[in-house]
């Protein structure tokens, strides 16, 4: 098999994919059908969460990742010099509040099963945790510190990622959608039709976020990445006076959950320019981007029951993605069965940053035949869990 | 020098007498005239920069006049990220500069 | 539908949504007229509060009787329902389009009334039969080193505050910039008791007259406008202010405010002439280059654009979305009587009538001349390419994060990003709090100058889902759904103090 991949997407996921292979060597071509950091890597938080991860294959793979950031981080730096901006990596640590007492409960058995899995997640009482967040409402009914939560800046990490790839010697063509395959005469992918013309390659790998069932469709096979509305709210300027992330512990509820309805949940952070971040919704609308006043409203009542000075504060922008929902909760990281040459590195759901880099090098041993470091086979588009997603039934 | 009220003994438009107002600016007693604008009574007291930026700490003021940029941003009565050049003045008005320092290592642009 | 049983919104009382409400009205429409000012009258009849009445304020307006007549028919009618210190914050749009638009009627108008950036102002969600956006336009003005000390203003700061207060932003004062505006501007100060001590027009002659003269019989249909001109042409000799074509300011100086100016020749591209620099000193130098429609209502209703950016409408001033009606300068730089006629068709056709209706003939009428005008306008006094050559590095372009020119650049070269999107976030370019209101059209030009191609991503800076800041505890708060309802009439009544903001 030839030494080469074309990978469609140019948001986090291909960054990541894109400079691991090129680093190890591989040819490596990356279309965009817009532009690089133009879908929902530029349209999210920069969360690297471990917190809202329960015991599975997903924690396994957001532990791993936590282990790449801070090298990979100073890795970038280093390669792309000053003028490159900052990518705001910051391990903050994180904070997760109850704020009712029914809520305290569940918390408290969520994170002494993260512990068993090897999670570090103290539980600290409301003094203490007063003592991390001055400004945190009356509710405090129970609460965790994951000092292992972090962030990046998810739209600069991107294009370093990219960048650092291009300097390894991938390609990259924006304005480029893919059209449709290429198949040899066995039915295997060995490329695919753009609009100037065909592009070649061994291996054709699928990152297209919450668009990849859109490709996979185009290429063949049926995939079931959906997509799943989120949006946020942005505070203006002011002093800072939140310092780590805050989570509502009903986060932990609405990740999990498979329910297409409105749901939202509060996390509340401060980023380096001195406004607020605060998401966000989830709920299951198709690519409808509009803006949906109930959702704002629910995310804002839900901030100030957390810090009750946010009342008084302004908005000033909300925006909004769609997070590549996969219908068992993990994401596909590998060749797909079916169609020999294709593969995929999607379906990451609400944690596609944090995850970026570690499926990056599952992808990248999977290609060249190494063991990776974490067993790939939950991931893989042959897990039992998926099997009665890949009918299309609609 | 700078921003001035149109006396109004001489302005053609012949008005009649104003009704003077006292707003509070950093603790210091700005005289103005009932319907003013915070800004225009600020203006007309002689200050052209009552904002300190985040990330240059340079003084900013009035400059779009009309609600666009946002320059003019003052705490008025204890409430933030008000637009003085929007907001009527009232007597008594509390009026507090603001000045929002970046986050420990916060992006400088 | 009955004309009675149709209920019209019209956001924005400046000349085009005076007129739309009226025309509406006389249809037999009910009709609900908001804005975000406390004053109806928009940025042309921009004038002195209750508080302040003088006996001859007229003096300061053109086409003041009409204001009048307008705003007091409006103000006495029952049927029109008037909205002060109502800032439209959201529209949600119908479902999309492939293509971005809309469909239909947006789902609901998202309105906070209180005082301007108040904090537990009266929610509103309206959802009227028909819209008119009249939202109107603010002067654009182009970096240059020096344009973020105080003592810079906008040529629509120094009107503003001189119309609305009788102050003057300065005493010895230079204007400049481009376009006609700049003479309303420079008869307001002088008028106010300021000293102009020049008009800096950066077009030359040559293109003032190819803008002005290929048609100049239509001139005449303009007539009212130039009259208006005349006027303040005749003013400026009487205070004899000196007006210079092809000069710009290229820098401001000062350490915590301005005290004085670099005055420059410019190329018929607008780039500065190395060698013909002179000083000035100021205590206020007043800079626009032109307007920038307030669009971002029209794009949350979904409205498509026209490719120079400004609403796209038909003859009836219906945009791409049924019922949703757009007038006045957020369809193009017209002026005030193409405002007003935009307006009256508006108003009609949203209230049941069509574009062909004889009562609109003249309006009809009146609208080309005045978009031949504007024409000839923009062709005379547009931005010309070569206006980067005034940035330095250092020079700050967006003004809210402090973003400089080397900065953006830098981002731009390093990471070699063709995508509006990322550079600001990379950047902050364009994020604080003016959401791109300042800088977004400059940032787009001069990154996709920059950038091979162009930028890649189809995102513009136009876009801004929360049209105005609402605080956390407004917007967790239930709306009210039906004005007759709302109770905000009394609201208005009792407050109407605190209400009031001079927008
Ligand atoms: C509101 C919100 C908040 C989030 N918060 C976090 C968080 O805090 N932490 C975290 O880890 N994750 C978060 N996520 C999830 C994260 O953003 C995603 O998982 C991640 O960005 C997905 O990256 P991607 O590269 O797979 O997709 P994308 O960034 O969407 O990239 C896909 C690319 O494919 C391209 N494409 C699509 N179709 C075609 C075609 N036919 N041909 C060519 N190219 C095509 C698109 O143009 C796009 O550039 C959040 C998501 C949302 C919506
Ligand atoms: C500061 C300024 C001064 C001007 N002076 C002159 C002049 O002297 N001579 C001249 O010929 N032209 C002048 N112009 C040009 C002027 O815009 C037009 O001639 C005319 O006023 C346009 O009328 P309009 O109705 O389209 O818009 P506008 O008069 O601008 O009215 C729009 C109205 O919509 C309101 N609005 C906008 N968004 C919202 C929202 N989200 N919620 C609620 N309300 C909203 C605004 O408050 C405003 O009152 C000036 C423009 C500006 C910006
Ligand atoms: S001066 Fe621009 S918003 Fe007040």
């Amino acid at each position: 098999m030839t030494n080469n991949v074309i990978i469609v997407g140019a948001g986090i996921i291909g960054a990541a994919c894109a400079r691991a292979l090129a680093v190890a060597g591989v040819e490596v071509t990356v279309i965009d059908r817009g532009t690089v950091a133009g879908g929902t890597s530029a349209a999210c938080e920069g969360n690297l969460l471990i917190s809202d991860k329960g015991p599975g294959h997903e924690l396994v793979l957001a532990q791993y990742a936590s282990t790449l950031w801070k090298h990979t981080v100073a890795e970038l730096a280093e390669q792309l010099g000053d003028t490159f901006p900052s990518v705001e990596y910051d391990p903050k640590g994180g904070l997760v509040v109850a704020t009712t007492v029914t809520g305290a409960g569940p918390l408290l058995s969520f994170a002494a099963g993260q512990r068993g899995a090897g999670v570090d997640a103290w539980t600290i009482d409301a003094d203490e945790a007063r003592r991390l967040e001055p400004d945190l409402g009356p509710a405090v009914e129970a609460a965790v510190y994951y000092p292992e939560d972090a962030q990046v800046q998810p739209t600069i990490a991107t294009e370093a990622l990219m960048a650092s790839a291009r300097l390894h010697g991938a390609r990259v063509l924006e304005n480029t959608p893919v059209l449709g395959p290429i198949h040899d005469s066995a039915g295997a992918l060995v490329g695919v039709r753009i609009p100037s013309g065909e592009l070649r390659a061994g291996r054709v790998l699928v990152a297209a976020g919450p668009w990849s069932g859109q490709v996979a469709n185009l290429l063949g096979v049926y995939l079931p990445v959906r997509p799943r509305r989120g949006e946020l709210l942005v505070t203006t300027r002011m002093r800072h006076r939140i310092f780590h992330k805050v989570y509502d512990a009903d986060y932990v509820g609405a990740v999990g959950s498979d329910d297409g309805a409105l749901q939202t949940s509060s996390v509340v952070e401060s980023t380096a320019s001195g406004t607020v971040l605060i998401g966000s919704s989830r709920q299951q609308v198709g690519f409808d981007s509009s803006l949906r006043v109930d959702a704002l409203s629910e995310i804002a009542a839900k901030a100030i029951r957390l810090f009750p000075f946010l009342a008084d504060v302004a908005v000033m922008r909300s925006y909004g993605g769609f997070r590549p929902f996969m219908p068992d909760h993990l994401p596909v990281i590998g060749e797909d069965p079916r169609m020999p040459g294709l593969w995929h590195a999607t379906g990451h759901e609400g944690a596609g940053i944090g995850l970026s880099l570690a499926t990056a090098v599952l992808i990248r041993d999977l290609m060249l035949g190494i063991i990776p470091p974490i067993d790939a086979s939950p991931y893989s588009a042959s897990r039992a869990s998926l099997a009665p997603h890949l009918v299309d039934v609609a | 020098m700078g921003p001035r009220l149109f006396p109004f003994g001489v302005d053609p438009i012949r008005p009649e007498p104003t009704t003077p107002l006292t707003i509070i600016l950093d603790g210091v007693p700005v005289a103005g005239v009932a319907g003013q604008s915070v800004a225009g009574v600020i203006l007309a007291g002689g200050t052209l920069g009552f904002r300190r930026t985040s990330v240059h700490g340079t003084p900013r003021g009035v400059f779009c006049g009309i609600g666009i940029c946002y320059d003019c941003l003052v705490e008025v009565n204890g409430r933030r990220d008000v637009r003085a050049c929007q907001r009527r003045a009232t007597e008594g008005d509390v009026v507090t500069t603001q000045h929002d320092a970046l986050p420990p290592g916060g992006a400088a642009a | 539908m009955n004309a009675s049983n149709i209920q019209v919104l019209v956001i924005g009382a400046g000349p085009a949504g005076l007129a739309a409400a009226r025309a509406a009205r006389a249809r037999g429409a009910s009709v609900t007229l908001l804005d975000s000012s406390d004053q109806l009258g928009g940025q042309f009849w921009r004038h002195l509060p209750p508080e302040r009445p003088s006996a001859e304020e007229r003096m300061l307006h053109h086409g003041w009787a009409t204001f009048r007549e307008l705003s007091e028919t409006l103000e006495a009618d029952d049927g029109c329902q008037i909205f002060r210190g109502a800032q439209v914050w959201a529209i949600e749009r119908s479902p999309e389009r492939v293509d971005g638009t809309a469909v239909g009627l947006p789902g609901a108008v998202h309105v906070v009334v209180g005082e301007p950036d108040g904090v537990g102002r009266q929610r509103l969600a309206l959802r009227p039969n028909a819209i008119v956006l009249a939202t109107g336009a603010h002067d654009r003005t182009l970096p240059f080193p020096g344009w973020d000390l105080p003592g810079v203003f906008t040529g629509g700061a120094a009107q503003a505050l001189a119309k609305g207060e009788r102050l003057a932003v300065g005493r010895r004062v230079v204007v400049a910039g481009a376009g006609p505006f700049l003479l309303p501007v420079a008869a307001a100060l002088a008028t106010t008791g300021a000293t102009v001590l020049g008009v800096f027009e950066a077009n030359r002659a040559a293109a003032l007259v190819r803008g002005w003269l290929p048609n100049p019989w239509e001139l005449v249909g303009a007539a009212n406008k130039g009259t208006e001109l005349a006027g303040y042409l005749a003013g400026h000799l009487r205070h004899r202010i000196p007006y210079r074509l092809g000069r710009a300011v290229v820098a401001a100086h000062g350490s915590d405010r301005v005290e004085s100016v670099t005055i420059a020749s410019v190329a018929a591209d607008w780039a500065p002439i190395p060698g013909t620099e002179q000083r000035i000193e100021v205590d206020a130098v007043c800079v626009s280059h032109g307007f920038t429609p307030r669009l971002e209502l029209a794009i949350a209703a979904g409205c498509a654009l026209t490719a120079d950016r400004f609403v796209k409408v038909d003859d009836g001033q219906g945009t791409s979305v049924s019922s949703v009606f757009a007038a006045g300068e957020i369809t193009g730089i017209g002026g005030v009587d193409l405002a007003l006629a935009e307006g009256r068709v508006a108003g009609h056709v949203a209230a049941g009538g069509t574009a062909s209706d004889r009562e609109l003939r003249q309006d009809r009428r009146r609208r080309r001349t005045f978009r031949g005008f504007a024409a000839r306008l923009e062709a005379a006094h547009g931005i010309r390419s070569g206006w980067p050559g005034m940035l330095t590095d250092g020079t700050i372009v967006c003004r809210c994060e402090e973003v400089s020119f080397s900065a953006l650049c830098g981002a731009a070269e390093s990471t070699g990003s063709r995508s509006l999107r990322s550079l600001k976030l990379s950047t902050r370019v364009g994020l604080g709090i003016c959401q791109g209101r300042v800088c977004g059209r400059t940032v787009e030009e001069l990154l996709g100058r920059r950038l091979v191609g162009g930028l890649g991503d189809g995102v513009t800076a136009d876009r801004r889902p929360i049209a105005a800041p609402i605080r956390l505890g407004e917007l967790a708060a239930d709306p009210v759904a039906d004005v007759a309802t709302s109770g905000v009439d009394e609201f208005d009544q009792r407050n109407s103090e605190s209400t009031r903001g001079p927008t």
